[in-house]
């Protein structure tokens, strides 16, 4: 088995949290101070094979755009590595590499709105030496037109762009820097139905023509499932499953991916009564406030004792990895 | 009173004239609205679907205008009303809910006060009775633990709790018609699940009629009776939105359903509009969607189609596609 | 409070010349702008337009001292405005009065905005400890009134042209350091620039190439501003006395040498230079509370 082109090993996120002004008064005077963090993302191992398209799905505020921004280089772990070939994508603080790119969700604030098109697309390839001076321009033209747009689109501004085609300069951006992996965050959920497809198409044609390697960030369950062959379900900072796209979207193991399935309304287009919506029940806990053991087991049908004292491993299940004690009786939901 | 509509608008034109020149968000929109019937608007942005529910309850500002058509609510014009008498109308009969709660709720104002004011305000439920009908609404939109919601400041609450807690004061005074933009777009699936679910209910107990306003096909298949599809500022297509959503006739509609990843096999290319929405500054002559259309023909693009109807499915197009 | 459904429209214009055409929809900035650029000619032009130069006196007559507005002096042209103390045309005077209060007024606020925005941007650019505590010394200093700074700068480097403009600068380079900051830190979240970071592109190469231009509007808009200030803030350093020396009279020093004859019902020395130095702080201001209103997203229909 070869070994993957990016490996998340342990890979833990906290941003502290101030504690209140009181609390701080209380710990002047030697009271002692509860360690207030928000845990984005806990002890996450992944490993993407070269070649090979992984969504990472999850509600907001389960931690996958600080992963996918920890996976490009952009944000620091607090603990655990991330290594792109076996080498560290940032050193002492900083990003090196440029084999990892990456498309931000927004393309009306992901382009500098001072800068020409083509300035934005010859920057970074210039400032590393990937393309020199003489060849920038024809260089540009060939990415544009690899991501449908005119070559004469160089000269003009994002303003002058519709957010579709705005996309696609960001995705040119990406891949003017001939990166190996291109993480996307939620790249075509600020489009609209028909643009979306567009984009989605773009990056079918992309990796077949490319063997672009993706980590595909998206709240989409839909989306993702056409686009990736694996599929990790994040749920509180944890992946809670990971599997082939097919299984995970037809026969999920963990009840938290059959409940986020099931939330998803479909096109109904029968007569009779719309197939009842099922919600998962409770609330989101506050990510201050994570529940002991099993994240999701205050919200869980299935949830007994053992899930409250025992966080549950990622195991392999047939085809799937989930970390789910009563997976085998998920079946029954 | 029976066959008068709840809602009737009619050849409703809003316009803004910008410096870059006049743009006809809304440009000839006609539909009407009975009791307990939920209207999906569909459009993708710039199709003027927002427009259209700001409008009926004269909510445009300057430099926007409604420039023409009409707004019957249970017979009476909106269009022209005083200003006065229509900011009464709007927290009494014709409720907004908007897609960001914070439009609605006050951020300095617990819960409980905000929708003590808002049942004040329209004097018809007195004081030991308000916070029984707020503890009772916020149960049917199932909002857990109300009596402790009605003490919290908005901020303190979830995203999804703030947006039941904003439905819940535009419900406050049994309004007959609500126009929700968006409500649910901002929200996880999970979330919107919830309130889709809980709105589906109480429109079927209460009688009200909604206005449905929505990017996702999907969503306004599982909430509403009709469907009305926006594009360059018209509707294009409408009728029962299972029958449309089944059988276009127009090829717009045809292509946003065309668009879904659903519609195709996993890694197989999708089938995009081509091209993008135009710019509401430069409305294709003739059919508005011509431009982007496989079917246009020479027809297309001098003569703009008039509305065409079979069996309540209206649609705007010379060249339809086959009825189911 | 209801958000406002206004259509979003994809317009192929410039930012400057869009700039430039809502500009134009202001009447009032309009002719503001006009006024500004009608004082500039004059006081630039001053040497060509005035009758006399208030410098050369050989040509001051103390018969014409003190003459009322539409004497006609021993020179043989009329005074419209009068003459002041020495025999001089106050038309003259004030030409090259408003000549040095603008060159104090723009190289002030030339300065103050390159310094200030050098400052604000390298401390949004360390952030932490290091910008931070260059902030609150910005803040502090925010604190002190600007003229109170000014007066006691003056008065300490004593007077002349380049001592001027350095207690003028240290008085309100403060300003552009504070909007520079909020500009370019809140810049600094934007996804282009976690965008350039990933690419990855140097720090000095993100701020300089991305931050800087995208920061710097707001920042232009208080240098406007701040060059009006700086020239009633010399003004009034003149007029105190401790501003420029009576041998380059500013639009200041003109008030302050009419000042002890307006008790006397000889007003016009005084009052025509203040007029003049009303409209032009006046003009300037509007110009820049456009350009402001313009560029400020949360004013914008």
């Amino acid at each position: 088995m070869t070994p993957p082109l990016l490996a998340l090993q342990g890979v833990t996120k906290r941003f502290p949290v101030p504690a209140p002004l009181l609390a701080r008064l209380g710990a002047a005077l030697g009271r002692p101070v509860p360690d207030r963090a928000v845990h984005a993302v806990e002890a996450v191992d992944l490993a993407v094979a070269r070649g090979e398209a992984l969504g990472l799905v999850g509600e907001s505020g389960c931690g996958k755009s600080t992963l996918g921004r920890i996976a490009a280089g952009i944000a620091t772990p607090t603990r655990g590595a991330v290594l792109l070939d076996g080498e560290p994508v940032r050193v002492a603080g900083r990003k090196r590499t440029t084999r990892v790119q990456m498309v931000f969700q927004d393309p009306y604030a992901s382009l500098d709105p001072r800068m020409r098109v083509g300035e934005t697309l010859a920057e970074g390839p210039l400032a590393h030496g990937l393309t020199r001076a003489s060849e920038a321009r024809a260089t540009i033209a060939d990415w544009l037109t690899r991501v449908g747009l005119d070559p004469a689109a160089a000269d003009r501004f994002p303003h002058q762009f519709s957010g579709g085609q705005r996309q696609r300069v960001a995705i040119a951006r990406a891949l003017a820097m001939r990166p190996d992996l291109l993480v996307c965050d939620e790249p075509v959920a600020s489009l609209d139905v028909s643009i979306q497809a567009q984009i989605v198409n773009l990056f079918l044609d992309l990796r077949r023509e490319l063997g672009l390697t993706m980590v595909f960030i998206s709240h989409d369950l839909g989306v993702v499932r056409h686009l990736c062959d694996r599929i990790a379900i994040m749920y509180l900072g944890r992946i809670v499953e990971i599997g082939p796209a097919a299984e995970i979207a037809t026969a999920a193991r963990h009840p938290y991916t059959r409940a986020l399935l099931a939330s998803v309304p479909r096109l109904v287009t029968e007569e009779g009564d719309a197939p009842v919506l099922e919600p998962i029940r409770g609330e989101l806990p506050s990510p201050l406030d994570r529940p002991e053991g099993c994240p999701y087991r205050t919200r869980c049908p299935l949830a007994v004792p053992r899930c409250r004292t025992e966080p549950p491993r990622l195991r392999a299940l047939g085809p799937v990895e989930v970390a789910c004690h009563r997976a085998e009786e998920v079946e029954g939901l | 009173m029976t066959d008068e509509p709840t809602l009737a608008v009619a050849d409703l034109r809003t316009h803004f004239s910008t410096r870059a020149g006049l743009v006809r968000a809304v440009d000839g929109v006609s539909f009407t609205l009975g009791r307990g019937e939920v209207l999906g608007l569909v459009g993708e942005s710039g199709s003027g679907k927002s427009i259209t529910g700001f409008s009926i309850l004269g909510l445009v500002d300057p430099p926007g205008r409604i420039v023409g058509g009409s707004v019957r609510y249970q017979g009476r014009e909106l269009v022209g009303l005083a200003p006065r008498d229509l900011r009464t109308l709007r927290g009494r009969e014709v409720a907004m809910v908007f897609q960001d709660p914070m439009a609605t709720l006050n951020p300095m104002l617990t819960v409980g006060r905000q929708m003590d004011l808002v049942l004040a305000a329209h004097g018809r439920v007195r004081g030991p009775e308000r916070r029984a009908r707020c503890l009772d609404l916020m149960t049917r939109l199932g909002i857990p633990a109300p009596e402790s919601r009605l003490a919290a400041y908005p901020h303190e609450l979830s995203g999804g709790l703030r947006q039941r807690v904003a439905i819940a004061v535009a419900l406050l005074n049994r309004p007959s018609v609500v126009i929700a933009d968006e409500p649910t777009t901002a929200l996880d699936v999970s979330i919107q699940a919830q309130i889709l679910r809980e709105m589906i209910g109480l429109v079927r107990e209460t009688g009200v009629a909604m206005v449905w306003i929505s990017h996702d096909l999907a969503v306004v298949s599982s909430i509403a009776q009709r469907v009305a599809v926006m594009y360059a500022g018209r509707i294009v297509e409408d009728g029962p939105v299972r029958t449309v959503l089944r059988a276009p006739r127009h090829p717009y509609t045809r292509g946003l359903l065309d668009s879904l990843p659903a519609r195709a096999r996993p890694g197989e290319p999708l089938a995009p509009i081509p091209g993008t929405t135009p710019s509401l500054l430069a409305r294709p002559e003739g059919c508005a969607f011509h431009p982007r259309c496989a079917r246009a023909t020479e027809l297309c693009r001098t003569l703009d189609p008039e509305r065409r109807e079979s069996d309540g499915h209206g649609f705007r197009c010379h060249h339809p596609l086959e009825a189911a | 409070m209801t958000p406002e459904a206004v259509p979003q429209v994809t317009t192929h214009e410039t930012p400057l010349r869009r700039f430039a055409g809502e500009f134009r929809e202001n009447r009032v900035a309009l002719a503001a702008l006009a006024v500004v650029a009608g004082i500039v000619l004059l006081a630039v032009l001053a040497p060509l337009v005035a009758p006399q130069d208030p410098y050369d006196l050989a040509a001051l007559s103390l018969r014409d001292a003190r003459r009322p507005p539409g004497f006609v002096g021993s020179g043989g042209y009329t005074h419209w405005l009068g003459t002041d103390a020495q025999g001089r045309d106050l038309v003259s005077a004030m030409l090259y009065g408003l000549r040095i209060s603008l060159e104090m007024g723009l190289l002030a606020g030339g300065l103050a905005l390159a310094i200030g925005t050098a400052a604000g941007v390298t401390a949004a650019a360390l952030g932490g400890r290091i910008g931070g505590a260059m902030m609150r010394l910005v803040d502090l200093q925010l604190s002190f009134p600007a003229i109170l700074l000014a007066f006691v700068l003056s008065a300490v480097l004593g007077q002349g042209k380049l001592q001027l403009v350095a207690a003028l600068v240290a008085a309100q380079y403060a300003y552009v350091a504070r909007t520079a900051h909020g500009a370019a830190a809140a810049e600094r979240h934007k996804d282009y620039v976690a965008a350039a970071l990933s690419t990855p592109l140097s720090g000095a190469r993100v701020l300089w190439r991305h931050i800087l231009p995208n920061a710097l509007p707001p920042v232009i808009v208080v240098a406007s501003v701040q060059v009006a200030s700086a020239i009633s803030l010399e003004a009034t350093l003149s007029f105190l006395g401790v501003g420029l020396p009576p041998t380059e009279p500013s639009l200041g020093t003109l008030i302050a040498n009419g000042f002890q004859y307006m008790l006397s019902g000889r007003y016009w020395i005084s009052v025509f230079p203040g007029l003049a130095l009303v409209v032009l702080v006046t003009a300037v201001n509007i110009v820049g509370d456009q350009i402001r209103d313009q560029l400020n997203p949360r004013l914008r229909r």
